[in-house]
């Protein structure tokens, strides 16, 4: 699996580069040099903005503050309800997605920052009575109770197993630990996602 | 016929369904995001709301001014939620809600609100109880026997301090709701345990008829005993929307709202004081203990201490209530029997130790004091848990654990519950086209009721689980009650056994004639109507559904209000023993095992049976070592409302959990009972005392963090 940097549409630098332009600073020749061969930077906001974002696969562009979370417009703005606003502050997972081939904690990044990448919800996991092998793991064995939790651990342990094809029950203890059950669900979960990596290899294999 | 019709569970070798470990049948749709909650219902033109909250833990507010909020762009609505002169008991009052176009502009509107207060002066912290002064309310002593005699003549007296925090809900889809109210019509999507009852306990509030009321709700993330009200956000949502000319708005309560002000279970400490015999028997107990849940304080309830063992022949008890001048409590999985377990499996060891016994024995020689389910069982149950936790093999005696800085401990704790099953009607309709479903006002907290009910009905109609359509979740459908105490899989399984045992009962006396035999000579099995042992007399189910003509067979089925009926019971129990290690450089303790035995009557589904159990004490291993309410006495506020700060254990800190059901005859023939609360009653004890087994010394308040652990070893706690 290859990592992606993720590629934010404003960097620290481009909004740095942009004020600088405009100030007129003293010495101004070589950050305007610089500016000049940098490609040109969109300042947007505080108002609404176009925002494109690529949900499994498809294209969407909204109008969205620049503050509003990629968690947000998922949710309010394209109905996207699998992942869940939980803690609102990265630190329980119900919202993981997988943007660019890495899990993040949707409620952390700006759905501007997300342009440009590929968005995966838990939705690409399913398709009418066809559902992938780490879903069906759950169900299986009993990885959920309320359920709220869980579409948010099954987007984790998809990325997780991406990276690691071949976990040791060991390396599934630390490799889920940034997500959190109340239900307590956790021997379920450790039992699908074995099960899911065993599946999820033999079909590659087949 | 009906009133003579056997509703009993067919015997255990005859089930096809009942008794196998079938995954739940709403589990895709949870697993896969498709599953709707409250929280994702998306409505068109739905508005989003907000609230303010009150920072101060006491005040009295003075004036408020909503003009600004009004104006800020996007609003649709404001609310006032309280009104100047209004005391305010504790921080995070709902002071005033939004709603607007988006959820960002309902935030900043609430912050546009202005709001002056008079601040009064507040306690928020229990813990000293001489600092509690005239907030403490001492209730008179109770005595049974006679303590002094018996404490005089005791060969061994115990004496330990011994407490536990408050603890909040922390539900992970928050307390919250869309509401769309309009003048003939009132949609209500809540996250609740009380599906049939709260819309109209709502309506009520709002003055509107209860016909108008339509409650839905597909899927609930988590109640544990904080969701059987509408809440005053449930109110304001509703005058929201109806200020907002009938849009839907959803407003939900944020993260540190809803770990502040949405449930929290009593704290309770105690100074305990035991006596006992050589041999070990206990002869009296003696305890002084305090507890606060909120404004209203908290009680001991008569007669609960000590807990499980309630023989004990002499005792004297005193409790002081404290209100402080935070959320009121809500009931809490089991309410007060965890903090009961603690207080009394804790001292007890401690005793055992004192008294050079293994608390294996020692335990089985009190258990003489048990009440319901009884000593026999519970003397098995230890047996069987000590065995299963490898007892004889693991165990040493206090401190003996071995040289090295990882000292290893085990540890006991017990559990009690009362169960039955609540008031609940279903309703089983058999199609012409040979399709079933079962309809029923109730809810699945994630215990798994839908599955349970498709069970029972398969079970009883002969038929697949996948030929059930389960219907559950409206307040249109036949009233069942709200899901506490354990009584749902008790009330859903007795009222869909019934309804669905009167439908078949129909279909019999449409096919008599054909089978050539009474109705009362007909069975249904393996999709097949039949004469009673004899399959070459039969009918498959298709084929006599279809004799029903245009006519759908529709019966109700009841259970009563907490009634026994032969189908079902209460008065469980279980024992859990804990396995840990502690590395006393540090003061970590990490959980190895714990080993959960449980009586639980007949199981319906052994797999969303075990769930619970995994859950509960998943739970236990939290409020163990890691979870409290930390309030701080200077600024009157929670300092970790959040999960940041709150700590809940991850899918790496439950260590291995091996849970053994009890499924002997005995226990099967007594019926369903609940299993959603006994089994998170006795794991902190269990935890407990495994690390004062391993280190030596009582920790004696939970949660064991490492501070508190390295304390304890320096004989300072």
């Amino acid at each position: 699996m290859k990592k992606k940097k993720p590629e934010p549409g404003v960097t620290r630098r481009g909004f740095i580069r942009g004020v600088g332009l405009g100030s007129g600073v003293a010495g101004a020749g070589i950050l305007e040099t610089e500016a000049a061969a940098a490609p040109a930077v969109q300042v947007v906001g505080p108002g609404p903005a176009q925002v494109t974002l690529k949900v499994n696969g498809k294209q969407h562009t909204l109008n969205l503050e620049p503050r509003v979370t990629l968690l947000d417009a998922l949710r309010d703005h394209l109905n996207y309800t699998g992942a869940k606003k939980v803690c609102d502050r990265a630190s329980c997972g119900a919202c993981t997605v997988i943007v660019g081939g890495k899990a993040v904690y949707a409620c952390n990044m700006l759905a501007i920052e997300a342009q440009g990448q590929d968005i995966q919800t838990v939705e690409s996991l399913s398709s009418g009575n066809k559902y992938h092998p780490l879903i069906t793991a759950f169900v299986e064995n009993d990885a959920q109770q309320c359920g709220f939790c869980t579409p948010g651990f099954v987007m984790a342990a998809k990325a997780f197993l991406e990276q690691n094809p071949n976990p040791t029950y060991e390396e599934v203890k630390a490799g889920l630990g940034g997500n959190l059950c109340r239900c307590g669900t956790y021997i379920g979960l450790r039992n699908a996602v074995l099960q899911a990596a065993k599946q999820m290899k033999g079909a590659a294999n087949g | 016929m009906a009133e003579t019709l056997d509703y009993s569970w067919p015997a255990k070798e005859k089930r096809r369904v009942i008794g196998k470990p079938l995954p739940r049948i709403d589990g895709y749709a949870k697993s896969s995001g498709r599953a709707k909650y409250a929280y994702d219902v998306h409505r068109p033109g739905m508005l989003y709301g907000a609230l303010l909250t009150c920072p101060h833990a006491h005040a009295r507010i003075t004036s408020i001014d909503t003009s600004a909020a009004e104006k800020s762009p996007g609003v649709m609505a404001v609310d006032l939620m309280a009104r100047p002169g209004e005391e305010i008991q504790y921080a995070g009052y709902e002071i005033a809600s939004v709603a607007a176009t988006t959820l960002e502009q309902a935030r900043d509107a609430v912050r546009k609100i202005k709001v002056a207060y008079e601040v009064l002066p507040h306690l928020v912290d229990e813990r000293d109880l001489a600092k509690a002064g005239s907030r403490a309310k001492a209730s008179g002593e109770q005595v049974s026997g006679d303590p002094d005699q018996a404490f005089k003549e005791a060969d061994v007296v115990s004496e330990g301090f011994y407490g536990i925090p408050v603890l909040t809900h922390c539900c992970m889809e928050a307390h919250g709701q869309v509401i769309e109210w309009k003048p003939d019509r009132f949609d209500y999507w809540p996250s609740t345990q009380n599906v049939s009852g709260v819309g109209g306990d709502l309506a009520k509030v709002l003055e509107i008829p209860a016909t108008n009321v339509h409650t839905h709700m597909e899927a609930m993330g988590g109640g544990f005993g904080s969701k059987f009200s509408h809440d005053r956000i449930g109110e304001t949502c509703a005058r929201l929307s109806r200020k907002a000319g009938g849009r839907p708005v959803k407003l939900f309560l944020d993260r540190s709202t809803e770990l502040e002000i949405a449930g929290n279970r009593p704290s309770f400490f105690a100074r305990i004081k035991l006596a006992a015999k050589k041999d070990g028997m206990v002869t009296a107990w003696e305890s002084e203990s305090w507890a606060t849940g909120g404004p209203g304080g908290a009680n001991l309830p008569a007669g609960s201490l000590p807990y499980v063992f309630r023989g004990v022949p002499n005792k004297r008890m005193t409790h002081t209530s404290v209100s402080i001048n935070a959320a009121p409590q809500r009931a809490w999985r089991a309410p007060n029997n965890p903090q009961l377990s603690y207080l009394t499996c804790a001292a007890m060891e401690d005793l055992a130790a004192k008294l050079n016994m293994d608390p294996v024995e020692f335990f089985h020689k009190n258990l003489e004091y048990a009440g319901a389910p009884g000593p026999d069982v519970f003397r098995a149950q230890l047996q069987k848990a000590a065995e299963l936790a490898e007892w004889k093999k693991l165990w040493r005696p206090r401190g003996q654990s071995g040289p090295g800085p990882v000292k290893r401990g085990l540890g006991i704790g017990f559990n009690m519950w009362y169960g039955l099953g609540h008031a609940s009607r279903a309703l089983t309709r058999i199609h012409p086209d040979g399709s079933v479903e079962v309809e029923i006002g109730s809810q699945d907290l994630g215990t798994g009721t839908r599955t349970v009910i498709a069970m029972v009905a398969a079970e009883t109609l002969g038929l697949p689980v996948s030929a059930i359509k389960v219907k559950i979740g409206e307040n249109a459908y036949p009233p069942s009650g709200a899901s506490g105490g354990s009584t749902t899989v008790g009330g859903v399984s007795a009222s869909t056994r019934k309804s669905s045992m009167n439908a078949l009962v129909k279909l019999f006396e449409v096919v008599s004639d054909a089978l050539g035999a009474p109705p009362g000579e007909l069975e249904a099995v393996g999709g097949k109507i039949q004469v009673k042992g004899n399959p070459s007399k039969s009918i498959t189910w298709q084929a006599a559904c279809k004799k029903l003509g245009t006519k759908t067979i529709q019966e109700m089925g009841e259970n009563a209000q907490r009634g026994p009926g032969g189908l079902i019971n209460g008065g469980a129990g279980g024992v859990q023993i804990a396995d840990v290690s502690v590395d006393t450089e540090t003061g970590l303790v990490k959980m190895n095992r714990m080993v959960a035995v449980q009586d639980c009557g007949l199981i319906i589904n052994p797999k969303t049976a075990e769930s619970q159990v995994y859950g509960a004490v998943m739970l236990s291993i939290a409020g163990a070592l890691f979870e409290e309410r930390i309030m701080d006495q200077i600024t009157g506020r929670m300092l970790n409302p959040g999960f940041e700060f709150y700590k809940l254990p991850g899918i790496g800190d439950v260590g291995e959990i091996i849970v053994h059901l009890n499924v002997e005859p005995e226990h099967d023939k007594r019926g369903v009972i609940g299993l959603g609360e006994p089994p998170v009653v006795g794991g902190i004890a269990a935890i407990a005392n495994a690390v004062a087994n391993a280190i030596g010394v009582r920790v004696p308040v939970v949660p064991l963090t490492p501070d508190k652990v390295l304390k304890a070893l320096e004989g300072r706690a």
